[in-house]
């Protein structure tokens, strides 16, 4: 019998799409089990939390209620997961992978003395034993792992299908006293910075179009900005053209930036390396623009252009405003 | 790959310096220009082919380089990495800001600087791509957050993770620091040298299989005369296909 214990994040009082994935992907592991699931909400107030945790799948909820807690603060909820964890005593702890996730995991699996995996996108059980997988190498290829003790598992965020909430399940809420004081934050997060970009947010879009390199400057984003508009979509990039400061570094695709699950990506002047590819591959369908005909990005399109994009664009763009009638 | 360790295999290929550390260090020596008087420390935990490692970032203009090695230390994880760090650091006798990538390119992503955090018992900011000021004992820092960015003050000493930001893109070093870097002197340090846990430096997780994924994917290339014909074909493609 294995605890498995879920960090069920939240956002202006409700649970966030990560912690969802994470209660779903907790309530496949306990079924497979045969355990319990348990998950921890940290909030000033806590109530609203626990029942929409139990809803999405929970048998118990932890829930470290402070008045202190009204905001994301690392150290705060570091010591408030530790709290939860000494009290639920898991065998596996589950983390959003969201921001905070991936900075709570590695510090929690140190207070806890528990292994830790990271980006962790597929969770299977064989006889008994929990295998996890997680890219490595950039993506170019996957690890499958085991623990010989506790372990804190950061999830990879997009991967794990998201628990749909049930009305009129039950569950068991059980509080946790949690003793910090403010001092106990020796980071803070003064001033928050919510990109508004054009409307459209990159992790929703449903088209993306997205520059590489092959862009050239800031000019040519101005283009793939006006045919995101008049696709209802939103533009991203990749790491050399927010290096090459073309555009904002909260535009970045792949590995280190946005994971994004478009129906449809338009790859332009963009090579297709494996750590941009990591941001794709819930994309359903990818369209590459590329003059390398040997670009890895092909590999990953089903339909391709090969050419210059600057040659391509203007048409592309007219066309397909003419099919969508603008 | 080596289908029995599970290892990749370097064959010929040279070490290079991790992609973020590089970012990092980028941030570190901009740090040093704006605060003179302040030392950059370039510490790498492994065997004896890292100095070419070092020797980089001594070309990138870092004061001073450490090499932490142990035969004994064949396949350490990234606690265990973050555990010898922080031993390092404290042997050095400490730091106001120890800078990190914030993830490495090959097997671990994003856990040694929170731990080396933990085991400093120092303050940590995560995924930072700007340090805006360090005064009195305090950095501001700008970090990435979901769906933009925080500024975020932060306690010294601390453990900052960087990332990639139009301000940090490491520079190319000069003909005559890559030249002098050849000669500098690499400090080594081995297991006996430092006070560590055996129990840290066993990993928790056992490595069960590695694979390669297939890619399937078959794309339709496009055809036409020009860029425009092209276009045209495309744009038909996406609406028979039902994509726009
Ligand atoms: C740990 C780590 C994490 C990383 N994380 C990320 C990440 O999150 N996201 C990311 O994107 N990268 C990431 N990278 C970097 C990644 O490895 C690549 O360096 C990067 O994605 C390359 O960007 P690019 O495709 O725009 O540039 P390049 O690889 O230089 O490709 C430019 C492409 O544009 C084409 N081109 C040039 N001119 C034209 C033109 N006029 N018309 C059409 N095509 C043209 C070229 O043929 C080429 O294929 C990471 C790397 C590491 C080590």
């Amino acid at each position: 019998m294995q605890n498995v214990l879920v960090y069920a994040g939240a956002d202006q009082g409700a649970l966030t799409k990560s912690a969802r994935e994470a209660l779903g992907a907790g309530r496949r592991l306990a079924d497979a089990l045969g355990a319990t699931l348990a998950a921890v909400v940290v909030a000033a107030d806590t109530d609203a939390l626990a029942q929409e945790a139990i809803a999405c799948g929970a048998d118990r909820v932890y829930a470290v209620a402070n008045p202190i807690l009204s905001e994301y603060q690392p150290d705060l909820w570091v010591a408030a997961l530790e709290a939860a964890a000494r009290a639920a005593s898991p065998d596996v702890v589950l983390i959003t992978g969201d921001t905070a996730g991936k900075e709570l995991a590695p510090r929690l699996a140190f207070r806890l003395r528990a292994g830790i995996l990271t980006e962790v996108s597929a969770v299977a059980v064989e006889g008994g034993t929990v295998r996890w997988t997680r890219p490595v190498y950039g993506g170019k290829a996957m690890a499958v792992y085991t623990a010989k003790g506790p372990v804190v598992i950061g999830l990879r965020a997009r991967m794990h299908d998201p628990a749909a909430p049930a009305e009129g399940r039950r569950g068991e809420v059980v509080r946790v006293e949690l003793s910090v004081s403010p001092e106990l934050a020796a980071t803070r997060i003064v001033e928050k910075i919510q990109q508004a970009l054009g409307g459209v947010r990159l992790e929703d879009a449903r088209i993306i179009v997205a520059g590489g390199r092959g862009i050239g400057g800031p000019e040519g984003f101005k283009d793939l900005e006006a045919l995101a508009r008049d696709l209802g979509g939103a533009v991203g990039a990749s790491r050399a053209a927010c290096d090459a400061g073309w555009v904002s570094a909260s535009l970045q695709i792949g590995q280190t930036g946005a994971t994004v699950a478009p129906d449809l990506y338009i790859a332009i002047g963009i090579s297709g390396a494996s750590q941009h590819l990591a941001g794709i591959t819930g994309a359903k369908t990818v369209i590459a623009i590329n003059k390398d005909p040997d670009a890895p990005i092909f590999k990953r399109a089903t339909l391709g252009v090969v050419a210059d994009y600057k040659t391509v664009l203007p048409h592309l763009h007219a066309e397909l405003k003419r099919i969508l009638g603008k | 790959m080596d289908p029995a360790t599970k290892r990749p295999v370097q064959g010929s290929a040279k070490l290079v310096m991790d992609s973020y550390a590089e970012y990092a260090l980028e941030v570190a020596i901009q740090l040093k220009e704006k605060h003179p008087g302040s030392k950059v420390v370039a510490i790498c935990v492994g065997d004896k082919p890292t100095d070419d490692v070092l020797r980089r970032a001594y070309a990138l203009t870092a004061d001073e380089a450490v090499r932490v090695w142990d035969p004994a230390w064949a396949d350490l994880d990234s606690q265990a990495v973050a555990h010898i760090l922080a031993r390092t650091i404290q042997k050095l006798g400490g730091a106001d800001l120890v800078l990190t990538g914030r993830e490495a390119g090959d097997i671990e992503r994003g856990v040694v600087g929170p731990t080396l955090a933990e085991e400093l018992g120092c303050a940590c900011a995560t995924i930072v791509a700007r340090v805006e000021a360090v005064e009195g004992g305090t950095a501001v820092v700008r970090r990435e957050v979901d769906g933009g960015y925080a500024l975020v003050s932060t306690r010294l000493p601390a453990v900052l993770t960087i990332t990639n930001d139009e301000t940090n893109v490491p520079r190319l070093p000069k003909v005559k620091d890559l030249m002098m870097a050849a000669r500098k002197p690499i400090t080594t340090l081995g297991a006996a040298d430092l006070d560590l846990d055996p129990a840290r430096l066993a990993s928790p997780l056992e490595l069960v299989d590695l694979y390669i994924p297939v890619q399937e994917g078959q794309c339709e290339i496009i055809e036409g005369d020009d860029g425009p014909a092209k276009a045209a074909a495309l744009a038909r493609r996406l609406h028979e296909l039902k994509l726009v």
